[in-house]
């Protein structure tokens, strides 16, 4: 099962080779990892999906924790949360598939923001099951390049993660 | 007080109370050599020959003492050299505190001469390490790694100094207090869960204890030999444990494990209930998982919470300081009316000792040749059981483990968890240099000694009288012990040619070197190398043994505890 696992971090040079290297050396996977700085400047948040038994989840968290540049982890997946990616997608679109693409785009709730007299670049927001239908939608020999964030996420309700 | 960043990390280990540094120069690290010379009053640097050397003697020194070590590198190859030693001591949970040189900031990621990514190398093997890259950051950054090392589970600090900030100038003055708030060791075991182990331990009828090297990290062997004396239950302890509860003492199984003995595997196998220790499920330790104990709830006392659930499943988890537990645990045994299940234990104890009487450690004495087994037997002997004793990696590090029965802890230093050959010279340079006027043994083989060979000199400068026992049988033991068994025979590179004549090279590096081969002189001649009259010497013994002798009893490769080969 798919986890997304949501951590504080020191605002430190080296601490996300730590949690990387964490991941590679113990075998565990990691789909998507995104970290960015904080409203704090001296924290990093950082966000990763990966998947496993609970059991190997478990002991994720519990390695993640013992690295020291690690403030906080939360398994944002045990609770009721909201997750959302944002992609950007930059589709061939000529002749009727103009007008097609526009229409898909408005569909899924997607933006047209660049736009060529041979190409669209469509950004989209929402779960990463969203994007992967919008690009089960098209047809895969009209992508000519596909840009995603990974996904990031916060509790539901007041709930937070802070330190 | 301005000083350079190079006399703030003298002056900061002084203060520390570091008494001794190991280390070897070069041009990363000269002004902090150069500071030692000016600023160092008490702090004594011992100079090595090898810089894994230097983190091995390091290790050895924290082992035997329980203090953290403290280890001073160069650049570079100083630092990549450093590296085998420094994951010696993380598999095994040692706390040192590793310098290293790096070179000026400006030059950093140039591929400037002698520049490594320390850090970067270094940071799967750590505990944890630094970059100081303002000399304003030093002494707190010394003070995070100090800290760091010895608390929690200890483990090793890597702090990496460019040169720049090592003659660059700042205030110092000594950090009385840190506080980090992403690192926070725990300090006390949950009462609940303590409570709840303490009831199961009481209703077990098959209870084994099987403790390990936190025991000993966490100085909690007296608690431990007190609540195994309340308890009753037999304890079996793994390689890197021994020592911590008596091995004279009846209620101890000896080792478990791969090279385990018959008793203590059987007593697991067999058990109701496991009271694990400050031990990790290694799998050296526990062989197949899919067999490991099938009848045994497990309660489980670790400071790292990732140590817990990884190998094996456990019943009740508690995650606190070994010592703190221990004792809250004989507290509630001291106020409880309950009392453990007399009956059911009498009728174990028959059992263990029907095990017991197999004898799985005896051996053919017969022969013209000298059996490992009964060298060591015979240094036991002549060493009073009571020597601060390390050891390398192979045979005869389970010989010793085996045939040395430990009473103290901090007494056997080895390479548990990494398995490192080279390991037991700079050791017992460790434990000499802590323990002037104790009998300190280096166990080694012909393979091994000649991984650090080096060292010798070190201890001709600093009079480290370690006692060699070489243990020569002209071929890597275990390796072909495996090949035996696994390989048909087939002795791939595992045969030394060429060896040197020990006893020269000994008198060469200016030591005493001793020959025994004959069985029947062997107890005098050992008798004589820890008598006074070597007391100040190195004496080097190249003890030449049965080539064919193999350590028994071993659990092959993916078998349970219960399928042993005896003999």
């Amino acid at each position: 099962m798919k986890h997304i696992i949501s951590m504080l971090m020191e605002n430190e040079a080296g601490a996300l080779s730590r949690v990387s290297g964490l991941f590679s050396a113990r075998g565990y996977n990691i789909h998507a990892l995104t970290v960015a700085p904080t409203e704090d400047d001296s924290l990093s948040r950082l966000t990763l999906v990966t998947s496993g038994t609970a059991q190997e989840v478990e002991q994720i968290v519990k390695h993640l924790n013992r690295l020291v540049d690690v403030v906080k982890v939360l398994d944002l997946t045990e609770g009721s949360h909201i997750e959302r990616e944002l992609m950007l997608i930059k589709l061939s679109a000529t002749g009727d598939l103009r007008e097609e693409y526009k229409r898909l785009a408005d569909i899924f709730r997607g933006d047209i923001i660049d736009v060529t007299t041979t190409t669209y670049t469509i950004q989209m927001v929402g779960q990463s099951k969203k994007l992967d239908a919008f690009i089960g939608a098209l047809d895969s020999g009209l992508i000519l390049e596909t840009v995603r964030s990974g996904t990031v996420g916060v509790l539901r309700g007041e709930k937070c993660l802070h330190v | 007080m301005e000083m350079t960043g190079a006399q703030i990390l003298v002056n900061y280990l002084e203060d520390e109370g570091v008494e001794h540094i190991w280390g070897y120069p070069g041009g990363a690290v000269l002004p902090i050599y150069d500071a030692l010379d000016t600023d160092a009053k008490k702090l004594s640097h011992i100079l090595v020959r090898h810089e894994q050397a230097a983190v091995h003697a390091a290790d050895g020194y924290a082992r035997s003492t329980g203090k953290p070590g403290v280890v001073l590198v160069t650049s570079g190859p100083g630092a990549t050299n450093a590296v085998t030693g420094i994951a010696t001591a993380y598999m095994d949970s040692i706390p040192l505190v590793c310098i290293t040189g790096q070179v000026a900031t400006s030059l950093i990621g140039l591929d400037a001469f002698q520049e490594i990514d320390t850090t970067g190398i270094t940071r799967p093997i750590v505990k944890h390490n630094f970059l100081v890259k303002n000399v304003d950051d030093l002494a707190i950054t010394l003070k995070k790694a100090f800290y760091i090392a010895t608390t929690g589970r200890p483990g090793p600090v890597v702090i990496d100094i460019p040169k720049d900030v090592q003659t660059a100038k700042s205030n110092y003055a000594f950090p009385q207090e840190v506080e980090m708030r992403s690192y926070l060791p725990v300090t006390k075991g949950h009462s609940g869960q303590i409570k709840k182990a303490v009831e199961m331990m009481l209703s077990a009828k098959r209870p084994i204890l099987y403790t390990g090297g936190g025991i000993i990290l966490g100085d909690a062997s007296a608690e431990l030999t007190e609540l195994t004396h309340k308890l009753g239950f037999p304890i079996t302890q793994t390689l890197m444990g021994l020592g911590a509860f008596p091995a004279s003492d009846k209620q101890s199984l000896g080792m478990l494990g791969m090279h385990g003995t018959y008793e203590a595997n059987l007593s697991m196998h067999h058990s109701d209930l496991i009271i694990a220790i400050g031990s990790r499920f290694d799998d050296r330790v526990t062989g197949n998982l899919e067999k490991f104990c099938p009848y045994a709830k497990i309660i489980h006392v670790d400071i790292d919470p990732a140590s817990i659930s990884k190998n094996v499943l456990v019943d009740i988890p508690i995650v606190g300081p070994v010592k703190q537990v221990v004792t809250e645990m004989l507290s509630i045994l001291e106020k409880t009316k309950l009392k453990p299940d007399e009956e059911a234990l009498a009728k174990w104890w028959v059992q263990i000792e029907e095990w017991r009487a197999t004898n799985c450690l005896g051996f053919d004495t017969l022969g013209a040749k000298i059996k490992p087994q009964a060298a060591i037997q015979a240094v036991w002997k002549a060493t009073n059981g009571d020597a601060y004793v390390s050891s390398d990696v192979g045979q005869h590090q389970m010989f010793t483990a085996q045939y040395y029965p430990f009473d103290k802890p901090r007494r056997w230093l080895n390479s548990g968890g990494l398995g490192t050959m080279g390991f037991g010279l700079p050791a017992a340079m460790g434990a000499a240099l802590a323990f002037p006027d104790e009998t300190v043994v280096c166990v080694t083989g012909e393979g091994s000694i000649q991984m650090n060979i080096q060292e010798l000199s070190t201890c001709l400068q600093y009079g480290f009288a370690v006692k060699i026992i070489c243990l020569n049988n002209g071929v890597l033991g275990m390796v072909r012990q495996w090949q035996e068994f696994f390989y048909e025979r087939r002795y791939s590179m595992s045969y030394m040619e060429s060896l040197p004549d020990f006893v020269k090279l000994a008198e060469s590096y200016g030591h005493v070197g001793v020959r025994i081969e004959d069985p029947k002189t062997m107890t005098a001649q050992l008798e004589e190398v820890f008598s006074e009259k070597y007391k100040d010497r190195l004496v080097f013994v190249d003890l030449i043994i049965d080539k064919q002798e193999n350590v028994y009893p071993m659990i092959p490769a993916g078998a349970g505890l219960n399928e042993m080969i005896l003999v």
